[in-house]
């Protein structure tokens, strides 16, 4: 009567392909599908330079500043949060990092590699900031990092004057303006980091949780998850993509300017949003983000090369988050 | 009894089927609903019943077949139609607002508005306050939904579904959490609709309920049509039977004569928040106790608190006779306490996990291989559990949200053995459970005792507590007023500590 066995049985290839194209069901891949569209449309409009090497590496390098913060975000708002201060942050943290860079005398790549380090460590102390504002402080996510995305940018014009901080070493750039075999170092960082943060998300028990704290935080607290715990640490993650992206930023140019990475949060909650993370929490994919965040760069490219004002190129971002997000309501319905 | 109808049924489900990626959950189901009568509707875990009542409803549409009012065909597309066509419907999990409050929750999409549309607040507080009354429980309409208890959010369900004065009542399991007292009263208001020419279905896995209530009852089996019959014309054990397919008598298992002498747990006059007062008790090894008493007596609440799940403000809880101070659940469950809450929906199940993440929630360190999930045998063991709880899945890999109410009971439940408890406290373990899981349960629940396990069952069943427990504490408003073992656990007792009224008994069978 209760036949519940999953059955594996004399199931012919041919059974499985009818299977797979039957089960497959388009709002669970719409991203995937919104990507190949893209892509497709863009080879179309920006024909023959979109498909250049030249040109798909340029837009991955672009992309990848803000990609790999989306990285952290994704993490953020699976639990149920949102960080807005990304942006700020990024700035404060690469100024503070050349400061830091700068109290070595002389090049010495040692400086460098401690630098890359401190980057890493400061940017993550600035996401446990946030997120203790938001766990110990029980202060709206929103709130506590609209706050802190105040305090971030005030700091890093307080400290450079509201101009610029240079680097004194010559070897800074080559983090953040290098190649290794043939990719930008930055959009290296993008796939490295995107592969360890997937398998943290799918395949550890901290990853289970952040999606079972951000779907039902009560239930995770009856099932002995140790709820603030598991949001506090998105926000450090977040923090520390973060001081990833500043270093790659600040040693690009071998400086920050105080009004630097300007809405960045912007791009990195737009390429989750794509990506299609619910926004509710509980459920997100990284490679959604990954995907998301390069159609952005697609977008943009599309309509550099299309000749359309750059002026209008944020309306279309505009546009497409809100698609993304429509895409996802009906999913629901 | 047996009058003919007149006439066109005033509800009829013609032919409906229903598929949900091909997997085909009702087959051609016909049946008419008299005018006025009660019907019931039954059938095991998964057979059915919700989609049935969803498609009357408007929430799901037939992949085939129609739904006829007076005769006629009607397309209901939602529920908002539905309302508007005069079915109103309590559902079986529940869609209140944990944000709002009690009256706002009431009035949603009903809103009463003032000569200067503006929401006369005044009056649907003092309507839903009458409501509420009216079902015995007089609870504060100010209240938000997620400070009550389950018994109370589903008064509030049933008395928001009553606001609407609906032709037809659609009920899907109301008395689940409910205690005798409580359905007593809901089955007197029942009647007096009836007597005004309310139509109403009634879904319920408690056969004396079907009985007492209902006129005429539907049987459901894998989402086939079995049977329907005049409730004169058929006792429980063929309901019973009817249902599952084969013969089928509820047996508690023998009450274990011999539990160990040691103490396991035990609390000393604990106190929290405003609920509990003054609770003490002790559970011994392999033994299995019983809690009892009405909604709101501080059953629940109690185990929250043992648990850490509220603070204890005074008193004293010892485990293995070391005192402890848990803070929070993980502290109770490396004590090997467990707890199974009354609350699937709100504290349970992860509705878009599925059954392996469901399972091992709380075990997953033991999945762990370098730190990574081992899937592999997260599946086998779940599969494992699927088979010996009978979990109707079409496959293991659906969100939670897509099972019957039943068998997500069976996975939270899962869960709980999952952590391999030396305590395990059982909220409601039965809760919207069919007669013969429910004996599966117990028989399971009487194994885990036989191990060593110390369980202690809340139940708003008295039959549970009596056929299972070879003890049990009475609690009233916060206290507990009485422990009864051996002779002394009868219905009288039990009542006359949980209501301090002598010779109340539970008597709707
Ligand atoms: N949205 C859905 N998608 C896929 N399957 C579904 C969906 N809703 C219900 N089902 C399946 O339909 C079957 C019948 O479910 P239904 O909720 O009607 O059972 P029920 O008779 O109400 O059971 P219970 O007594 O446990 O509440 C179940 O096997 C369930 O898994
Ligand atoms: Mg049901």
């Amino acid at each position: 009567m209760n036949d519940n066995t999953i059955t594996h049985d004399n199931r012919s290839l041919w059974s499985l392909i009818v299977r797979a194209v039957k089960g497959f069901r388009f709002s669970e891949h719409s991203t995937g599908m919104a990507f190949i569209i893209l892509f497709l449309l863009a080879i179309i409009v920006g024909w023959p330079n979109f498909l250049r090497i030249r040109n798909l590496v340029n837009i991955l390098r672009q992309i990848s500043y803000t990609g790999i913060i989306g990285l952290g975000m994704t993490m953020v708002i699976i639990s149920g949060g949102i960080d807005l201060s990304v942006g700020s942050m990024t700035a404060f943290v690469g100024g503070i990092t050349i400061f830091f860079l700068n109290l070595f005398p002389g090049d010495s790549h040692m400086a460098v590699l401690a630098a890359g380090l401190f980057a890493v460590l400061f940017g993550a102390f600035s996401g446990l900031f946030n997120g203790l504002l938001v766990t110990k402080g029980r202060i709206a996510p929103f709130i506590a990092t609209l706050g802190t995305m105040s305090i971030f940018r005030s700091l890093i014009q307080y400290f450079s004057g509201a101009g610029n901080i240079l680097s004194e070493n010559t070897f800074y750039p080559e983090v953040g303006a290098g190649s290794v075999l043939g990719l930008p170092v930055p959009v290296w960082m993008f796939f490295i980091i995107a592969a360890i943060l997937h398998i943290v998300l799918n395949n550890t028990r901290f990853g289970r949780y952040i999606c079972a704290v951000g779907a039902n935080e009560q239930v995770a607290r009856y099932s002995a998850v140790q709820v603030l715990k598991i949001r506090l640490i998105p926000y450090i993650i977040t923090g520390a993509t973060v001081g990833v992206t500043a270093l790659l930023w600040s040693s690009r140019l071998n400086s920050i300017n105080s009004s630097d990475c300007i809405y960045y949060e912007l791009d990195a909650i737009a390429a989750v949003v794509i990506g299609g993370t619910a926004m509710t929490g509980g459920k997100g994919t990284v490679i959604g983000t990954v995907l998301g965040a390069i159609m952005l760069g697609m977008i943009n490219n599309m309509l550099v090369l299309g000749g359309v004002s750059s002026y209008l190129q944020q309306a279309a971002k505009g546009l497409v988050i809100i698609a993304a997000v429509l895409l996802q309501y009906n999913k629901k319905n | 009894m047996k009058e003919t109808q007149s006439g066109p049924y005033v509800l009829e489900t013609q032919h409906i089927t229903k598929e949900f990626s091909g997997v085909r959950v009702l087959d051609d189901i016909t049946v008419g609903i008299r005018s006025g009568e009660i019907m019931g509707l039954i059938g095991e875990n998964g057979a059915g019943k919700s989609t049935l009542i969803k498609i009357i409803c408007g929430i799901y549409q037939p992949t085939s077949g129609s739904v006829s009012l007076e005769g006629t065909p009607v397309e209901i597309n939602d529920y908002i139609k539905a309302k508007r066509l005069g079915i109103a419907l309590v559902p079986q999990e529940f869609n209140l607002i944990n944000t709002l409050t009690v009256w706002e929750n009431m009035f949603l999409g009903n809103e009463i508005i003032t000569a200067t549309r503006l929401l006369n607040k005044k009056q649907m507080r003092s309507r839903a306050g009458k409501q509420l009354e009216e079902l015995g429980m007089p609870l504060d309409v100010n209240l938000k939904i997620s400070d009550l208890s389950v018994a109370e959010k589903q008064q509030v369900e049933i008395s928001k579904a009553l606001l609407l004065n609906a032709g037809i009542l659609i009920m899907d399991e109301p008395t689940t959490t409910l205690t005798g007292h409580e359905i007593r009263t809901l089955f007197t208001l029942m009647r007096r609709l009836k007597a005004q020419g309310v139509t109403i279905i009634f879904v319920s896995h408690k056969l004396g309920e079907i009985k007492t209530i209902c006129d005429r009852v539907t049987v459901l089996r894998d989402g086939k049509l079995i049977s329907i019959d005049e409730i004169a014309d058929i006792n429980e054990h063929d309901i019973a039977r009817k249902m599952i397919g084969r013969d089928f008598t509820q047996v508690f298992p023998k009450k274990k004569v011999r539990t160990g002498d040691d103490i396991i747990l035990s609390a000393e006059h604990l106190v929290s928040g405003r609920v509990l007062k003054d609770v003490s008790f002790d559970l011994r090894r392999g033994e299995i106790l019983g809690f009892a008493g009405l909604v709101g007596s501080g059953r629940t609440e109690t185990a929250e608190t043992i648990m850490g799940l509220r603070p204890l403000s005074a008193g004293r809880v010892t485990v293995n006779g070391k005192s402890v101070h848990i803070q929070n659940a993980r502290d109770a469950v490396d004590l090997g306490i467990g707890y199974l809450s009354e609350d699937r929906q709100g504290k349970g199940i992860v509705q878009d996990f599925d059954i392996p993440q469901n399972i091992t929630m709380i075990s997953l360190k033991r999945y762990l291989k370098n730190f990574l999930i081992d899937k592999g045998t997260e599946l086998e063991k779940s599969s494992e559990y699927v088979r010996k709880f009978n979990i109707v899945a079409a496959s293991m890999k659906m969100g939670l949200r897509f099972f019957s109410g039943g068998n997500q009971q069976k996975v939270y439940l899962a869960r709980w053995v999952d952590t391999n408890p030396s305590i395990l406290i059982l909220d409601e373990p039965t809760r919207g459970i069919d007669v013969n899981a429910k004996k599966e349960i117990y028989d399971f629940i009487h194994s885990l005792a036989e191990q060593g396990i110390s369980c202690i069952v809340i139940s708003s069943e008295m039959e549970e507590v009596m056929g299972l427990c070879s003890r049990i504490y009475v609690m009233k408003e916060g206290r507990v007023t009485g422990c009864l073992e051996g002779d002394r656990i009868t219905e009288e007792e039990i009542m006359f500590h949980a209501t301090g009224i002598q010779g109340e008994v539970f008597d709707e069978r």
